[in-house]
């Protein structure tokens, strides 16, 4: 078990600096933390850490972890419990593009695992592993609520379905053209590959 | 063509938008409600109807509302389960993204006869994109003044928001999700107090799926006494079917209740028929969580009658020869499935899905899956059934929420039903060594074309 | 005022009790030995609010629901968070179900512990350790990894061992609400889940060391105190000292002269009688800093005073051998 959170922690302030929300994203949140009752601004951690994650390079640090507990003005501890109990929320860098593939049963009746097979196979890296060039990484999640147009994966705010082999070659190369890190938040859904 | 009430405008273009919905007779149950009805009026629609929870336990709608309790002064809301994370399901998903206002209109309704001044949906946070069609949405009815304050002029005064989750199936069971709502870790609570009584930050609060809630809108429209004459028996009304798995035409289906299950797996209608003409070994008929039934016992029940798409004729037999409606996640497995490998996806879901609260779903549904992998993989031990039979029996029951329960009955139903293939695995694994089990990619493609 | 019965003892309680708590006033009132009708708790503590619910070792059964509602409760409920209602009937040791359930709770909460008790500085003193041998299977059906970690400090005083934890969400309880200031949490989720604090420093707070005594297992335990012996060997003594903290009021493990420990005083039930603080606690070793007021009473059912565990230190690791082991014993 990689206990990254767990033990000594250095909390570096010069780190800190880096990590801020951009005025635009500040307005943005604040108005979320404005959706609850008074008192009851700490609902917005969940949609707060999805922005952070997206601003601060995919995955959430420590440290950006330690900036949202103090804009919503809660204790860290309550930030780390949250971030690692959700699936969505990467605790260590991923690659720009992160390979969502679900393996769960409807998918994996229809080759879920050969679209895993053949993704590690043209990347060259396994399931759970980054390419080289931190372009790419792979997971295996569970049902995405995509049953019906399987196999499938996600990527960003993107579903690909009824996925072939073929597909995922081209999904491969859009990607990487377009060389963009992809977010949940990511608006421009519509205009997927 | 069977009667639809939810999404019978899905194919209509524009219909996200709330012009063209508006058009197609949109917000006519908030306009009679507000105008024509008291709170306690709509109740006693949706009590009539005969509405059931369409989030998968099919507890009476209306009379969940009424257990809502009403002290003065305090804040109700309202929250829509639109977590839809159960493995085979993905209806919701399918409306809230085509028909955004459906459920919208829904919220609005049935906060009127909460009495709810604020709701909030709480959407898996996957479907992103699908958030972001009903901020959109929202946004719309805020303009036009189907949101806000004073709507229609009345002093009813609504706010709507959509909130996104981080990935978490238990979020879908109603405590854990206030919890979650809460910006806090998605622990089921322990119940009592029930979220009627205190809820989302102590309040009374009612939680429902998000198919029951755009069902209030036809109710309304129709009246529910004409509405519980749809369906059959107990079960009025039409529901949404996610139909996936080894069928020709995957996808979203409404469907009466009452429909044969025959028909609706092999009429051109609906699923269409078993992929390359093959045929049927299994179902799962409402979602991972529910026994798995095989050919015989899904056409048919034990008794001979046709087995019919409805909460009783599904559930009949019980747990020996029968299923549930659950969540309407129906997916189909054709006669070269394995269904232990199956079940290995279902248990790896279940342990990746506890929360780890209490000890029996934490530590046993972990077991489950490494014994089952281990079954898989060709390592079995022939008392390896006997084991995960006796761990699931352990398990069911003794938890705090009933995720336990849905991660013991998938495997309690296969090794029932299909003990046989277990016992093939585990006292002849050189034989299985080189199926597949499954079919590649490019088998479902070309059956598609 | 309700009245309850548990397995066949029937006792008036106030609303609002729980039937954990009611098994226990019928113990007290009627000063039963080896409190057997009390289910065993492991993560219920009566002195934490919202504690309990979570390890399921204290189910019974409800046959009755009440006077008004006689309906049966379909599941078995946790005793420790299921109130009484007037004319509700439960079964506890009476009930085959009842035991098979616990016994099968039991089982899961060892899957994943590590058998080493021999090795553990909890050993004699776990309230795991007493349930497995009421209750355990004879043989481990678990033949797979268990789950480890790598111990850590936290602070300067207390060791976390998250292998052993069997996350009953007391110390985090404790964290929450004898200290003000929580660093302490639960991370990660499903049997991935584990206790952590977020920097080293976490636990700087007076009452922070009430964590050890909550802890039911040997994942938090003391760093000051000098394993020269086993618990057992160590003779517990009531004592006090004037505090500013705290009431002073401790129980201290001495050997020969030295105060090898200083814990708080524990109840019948396992329970801290009083929060004592830090200082008392971790800075206060020579007998000289206590005034002794006698031999602290330790039940006679608890395994610490059976004595039962100075041959098994050689034995080789089973959950399932110790006790057949002791069984023979007796
Ligand atoms: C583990 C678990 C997962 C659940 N997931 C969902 C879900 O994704 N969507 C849903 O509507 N209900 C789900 N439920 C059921 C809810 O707890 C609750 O019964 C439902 O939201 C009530 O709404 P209804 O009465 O409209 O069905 C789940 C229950 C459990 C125990
Ligand atoms: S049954 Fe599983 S998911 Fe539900 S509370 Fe217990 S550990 Fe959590
Ligand atoms: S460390 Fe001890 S007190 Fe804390 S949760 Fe684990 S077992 Fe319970
Ligand atoms: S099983 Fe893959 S999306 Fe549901
Ligand atoms: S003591 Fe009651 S559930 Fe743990």
């Amino acid at each position: 078990m990689s206990t990254q959170l767990n033990g000594a922690q250095t909390f570096d302030k010069n780190k800190l600096t880096k990590i801020v929300f951009s005025d635009d994203t500040m307005q943005t949140v604040q108005k979320m933390m404005k959706r609850y009752p008074e008192g009851k601004h700490k609902s917005a951690l969940l949609p707060i850490l999805h922005i952070a994650q997206a601003e601060f390079g995919g995955w959430l640090s420590p440290e950006t972890m330690d900036y949202v507990a103090s804009v919503l003005n809660i204790k860290p501890i309550e930030v780390y419990e949250v971030a690692s109990f959700y699936s969505m929320y990467n605790l260590k860098p991923v690659g720009k593009c992160l390979l969502e593939v679900c393996r769960t049963s409807s998918c994996w009746t229809r080759g879920a695992e050969d679209v895993v097979k053949h993704l590690e196979k043209k990347l060259g890296i396994k399931e759970g592993e980054t390419t080289k060039d931190g372009m790419f990484t792979i997971k295996t999640v569970e049902c995405l609520g995509s049953c019906g147009s399987a196999p499938m994966l996600q990527c960003g705010a993107s579903y690909h379905e009824n996925l072939t082999l073929e597909k995922v070659d081209a999904l491969l190369e859009n990607y990487r053209k377009a060389g963009k890190q992809r977010s949940y938040t990511d608006l421009d859904y519509k205009n997927t590959l | 063509m069977g009667i639809k009430l939810l999404i019978h405008n899905d194919k209509v273009p524009g219909i996200e938008t709330l012009a063209v919905y508006r058009q197609m007779g949109g917000y006519a149950s908030v306009e009679k409600a507000l105008k024509t009805m008291t709170p306690n009026d709509v109740v006693e629609e949706v009590k009539k109807s005969g509405l059931r929870g369409r989030g998968g336990a099919g507890f009476p709608t209306g009379m969940k509302w009424s257990f809502l309790f009403k002290p003065e002064g305090v804040e109700r809301y309202l929250v829509c389960n639109a977590d839809e994370s159960e493995p085979g399901t993905f209806k919701d998903r399918y409306l809230m993204e085509k028909i955004p206002h459906a459920l919208i209109e829904g919220m609005i309704t049935s906060s009127y006869a909460l009495g709810a001044k604020t709701s909030y949906i709480y959407i898996r946070g996957e479907y992103f994109y699908v958030a972001r069609i009903l901020e959109k949405a929202i946004e719309e009815a805020y303009a036009a003044g189907w949101l806000g304050k004073n709507i229609l002029g009345t002093d009813f005064s609504h706010d709507c928001f959509v909130q996104v989750g981080g990935g978490a199936y238990i979020c879908g069971e109603e405590t854990a999700l206030l919890e979650s709502l809460e910006g806090k870790r998605g622990n089921p609570r322990i119940k009592p107090p029930f979220p009627a009584i205190a809820g989302l930050y102590g309040c009374p609060t009612v939680v429902n799926n998000v198919e029951t809630i755009a069902t209030v809108c036809p109710i309304i429209n129709m009246g529910g006494e004409e509405y519980a004459k749809i369906g059959i028996g107990k079960s009025t009304g039409t529901k949404l079917i996610s139909a996936s798995g080894h069928i020709n035409k995957p996808g979203v289906y409404e469907i009466e209740l009452g429909l044969p299950v025959e028909e609706f797996i092999y009429s051109d209608e609906y699923c269409g028929g078993i992929i390359n003409g093959r045929k049927m070994k299994a179902v799962v008929a409402g979602g991972s969580s529910v026994p798995i039934l095989p050919t015989e016992l899904i056409l048919k029940t034990a008794k001979g009658e046709p087995r019919l798409m409805s909460y009783e004729s599904l559930s009949d037999g019980g747990f020996l020869t029968g299923s549930m409606l659950g969540s309407g996640g129906f997916i189909v497995y054709d006669e070269t499935t394995s269904i232990v490998k199956n079940l290995y996806t279902f248990a790896r879901f279940y342990h990746h899905e506890s929360c780890g609260q209490c000890s029996p779903c934490r530590e046993g549904t972990g077991w489950m899956e490494k014994i089952l992998h281990r079954i898989v993989e060709g390592h079995g031990k022939p008392s390896d059934i006997d084991l995960l039979w006796d761990i699931q029996r352990k398990i069911e029951g003794n938890t705090i929420c009933p995720l336990g329960d849905a991660a013991a009955w998938p495997v309690a139903s296969a090794i029932r039903h299909f003990r046989a293939e277990f016992e093939e695995y585990v006292n002849h694994p050189e034989r299985i060594k080189d199926v597949k089990h499954y079919y590649s990619v490019q088998q479902v493609s070309e059956a598609q074309l | 005022m309700a009245k309850v019965t548990i397995d066949g003892h029937s006792i008036e309680v106030p609303d609002g009790t729980t039937i954990l708590q009611a098994a226990r006033m019928i113990v007290d009132a009627n000063n039963y030995e080896g409190a057997n009708i009390a289910p065993p708790t492991m993560c219920y503590y009566s002195k934490l609010k919202t504690s309990g619910g979570y390890c399921r070792t204290c189910i019974v059964k409800v046959t009755k629901g009440s006077e008004k509602d006689p309906r049966p409760m379909p599941k078995p409920v946790a005793s420790c968070r299921t109130t009484v209602m007037d004319g509700m009937e439960v079964v506890n040791i009476t009930s085959p179900e009842v035991l098979e359930s616990r016994k099968a709770v039991v089982e899961f909460l060892l899957i994943n512990h590590p058998l080493d008790c021999p090795i553990c500085d909890q050993a004699g003193e776990c309230h795991l350790q007493d349930l497995g041998y009421e209750h355990g299977l004879a043989k481990t059906r678990y033949d797979f990894e268990r789950r480890t970690f790598e111990k850590i400090d936290i602070g300067p005083y207390v060791k976390l061992h998250m292998t052993r934890c069997i996350m009953c969400f007391r110390c985090i309880k404790v964290a929450d609400q004898i200290t003000d200031n929580r660093f302490q949490g639960m991370l990660f989720r499903g049997d991935a889940s584990e206790i952590s604090t977020y920097i080293e420093k976490a636990i700087d707070n007076d009452f922070s060391g009430n964590v050890i005594d909550v802890c039911p297992v040997g994942a938090l335990t003391d760093k000051t105190f000098r394993f020269k012996s086993r618990v057992w060997f160590a003779k517990p003594m009531d004592a006090h000292r004037y505090c500013k903290k705290c009431s002073g009021k401790v129980a201290i493990w001495l050997k020969a002269d030295e105060v090898l420990r200083v814990t708080s005083r524990k109840d019948k039930w396992g329970e801290a009688e009083e929060w004592i603080c830090n200082e008392c606690r971790f800075e206060k070793k020579k007998t000289s800093d206590w005034i002794i007021e006698g031999p602290r009473h330790i039940d006679r059912h608890s395994v610490i005073s059976a004595n039962h565990y100075e041959n098994l230190t050689k034995l080789k690791l089973d959950i399932g051998k110790q006790q057949k082991q002791l069984a023979d014993k007796k």
